[in-house]
């Protein structure tokens, strides 16, 4: 067993993790996070997407150990202080940004990722940003939206619930 | 999945992380970013007894200049070369190879080094660093080697780098723009069927020469166009060599001769500084 020390969601942990143990397990059985889903397993689908320091990975892939030292970020953590959706969930809300749900907190914590680090993306910089997360209800033109929702939200240019939901987005 | 148990190391420089593998020997495995390396023990490719965690040796990482040389630590992340100011100015194409490896999250996490010590014969670093004509720098026990790329790779995952060595920086020559302001001419071309797969076939041309990913079991020099284009060939008759030399294979996704056919169509566009 090696011990881990990080922040989740803004809360200091430590515990004892055998070396092999995922980064999405650890989140989800040791520390009962759920949103984080396991999907493909396989680095490819993006469900378990969550941010290490501010960064977007796909936890499948990242060993609990490796996370040492550093920050982790769950959908979890983007919720409001007073329990209500953060504006990257209150957009894919808005915008109908997700069918059945479940790839919808990796899809949220990579446009959290991505809006970081390019708070004002085109439609094309966002469909490239979300190039590492399957949705297989195939809703992306919504999810689209949702990003582009968000960021014109973080950068104060749109009031909350004022961008029209048919945002025209090309085919 | 979950990879079968191993002891975890952290090494705290370059010279513990040797001193770790040559305690551990063949049983040992270097960890960085873990984004070849574990798929591989989740399905029990690799089953390494010791992983040596070398992501946070300072001294791996990072982006210098040294001389003519621009030397990149083998755990920098392709995130940071793709955004990296001195490969944009001066190695272009490096930069745009690393913004093409898998998706966001991947290259927040896989590394350089860890790409090339992979030896992915369908990867695109490996094929880039070969048409830039890389230095390889392998730090072992009897101190550091140098091997030039077109040495390095030995055949489908791969290469000359010993149990007991570090995969530890990548050298490019630099590239300057000359006085009539010319930088580095390049293309990359990358067919994929579907939005972060590897390449069926992949072509990175720079500055004359050709270098060719999936179309045999290490990347390859298209050496016959190179030599076509140095005797005066136009990139149209220069690219229908492509695949001259070649052994690529089948599966599902092409056959070989529709590979030699992507390897001609994709060099005339990569000659032509198209990417894609």
């Amino acid at each position: 067993m090696t011990e881990v020390k990080l922040t989740v969601n803004g809360v200091a942990r430590s515990d004892e993790v055998e070396p092999r143990l995922l980064l999405v397990h650890y989140l989800r059985e040791t520390l009962g996070l759920r949103a984080a889903n396991v999907g493909c397993d396989t680095t490819s689908c993006g469900a378990c997407t969550v941010l290490l320091d501010g960064e977007s990975v796909k936890s499948c892939t990242v060993l609990a150990v490796q996370a040492n030292g550093r920050a982790v970020t769950t959908a979890e953590g983007v919720v409001n202080a007073d329990g209500t959706l953060g504006v990257v969930q209150q957009a894919f809300r808005e915008e109908h940004g997700l069918q059945c749900g479940f790839c919808t907190p990796g899809m949220v914590m990579a446009v959290t990722g991505l809006l970081a680090e390019n708070p004002r993306p085109t439609e094309q910089e966002v469909r490239e940003g979300l190039e590492g997360n399957f949705c297989r209800c195939t809703g992306y033109h919504n999810i689209v939206r949702a990003a582009l929702n968000a960021a014109a939200r973080l950068q104060g240019a749109v009031p909350s619930g004022t961008v029209p939901s048919n945002t025209e987005v090309s085919a | 999945m979950i990879p079968a148990s191993f002891e975890y190391e952290v090494a705290t420089s370059a010279q513990h992380a040797l001193a770790l593998l040559a305690e551990h020997g063949e049983d040992a495995k270097l960890l960085a970013g873990g984004h070849s390396l574990l798929p591989m023990m989740k399905v029990r490719l690799a089953q390494p007894a010791v992983l040596i965690d070398i992501a946070r040796v300072p001294e791996l990482s990072g982006i210098r200049v040294d001389g003519d040389e621009i030397v990149i630590g083998a755990t920098t992340r392709h995130a940071d070369l793709a955004s990296s100011e001195v490969l944009a100015a001066e190695v272009p194409i490096l930069a745009y190879a690393a913004a093409q490896v898998g998706d966001p999250q991947i290259r927040h996490r896989g590394t350089i080094g860890g790409s090339v010590a992979h030896a992915d014969p369908s990867a695109d670093l490996p094929m880039t660093l070969l048409a830039l004509g890389a230095t390889i720098e392998i730090t072992g026990p009897a101190g550091t080697r140098a091997v030039g790329v077109d040495d390095f790779f030995t055949g489908p995952f791969e290469s000359v780098l010993q149990p007991d060595e570090i995969l530890s920086a990548i050298r490019v020559p630099r590239h300057r723009d000359d006085k009539a302001g010319a930088g580095q001419t390049w293309g990359y071309q990358k067919f994929v069927r579907r939005a972060n797969d590897w390449a069926i076939v992949g072509v990175a041309a720079c500055d004359g020469r050709v270098a060719l990913a999936s179309m045999g079991g290490t990347p390859l020099r298209a050496h016959a166009t190179e030599d076509a284009l140095r005797s005066g060939a136009s990139i149209q008759e220069a690219a229908q060599l492509a695949a001259v030399g070649t052994s690529p294979g089948a599966d599902f996704h092409a056959d070989a001769d529709f590979r030699e056919h992507l390897a001609r169509v994709l060099t005339r566009r990569a000659l032509e500084g198209r990417t894609g």
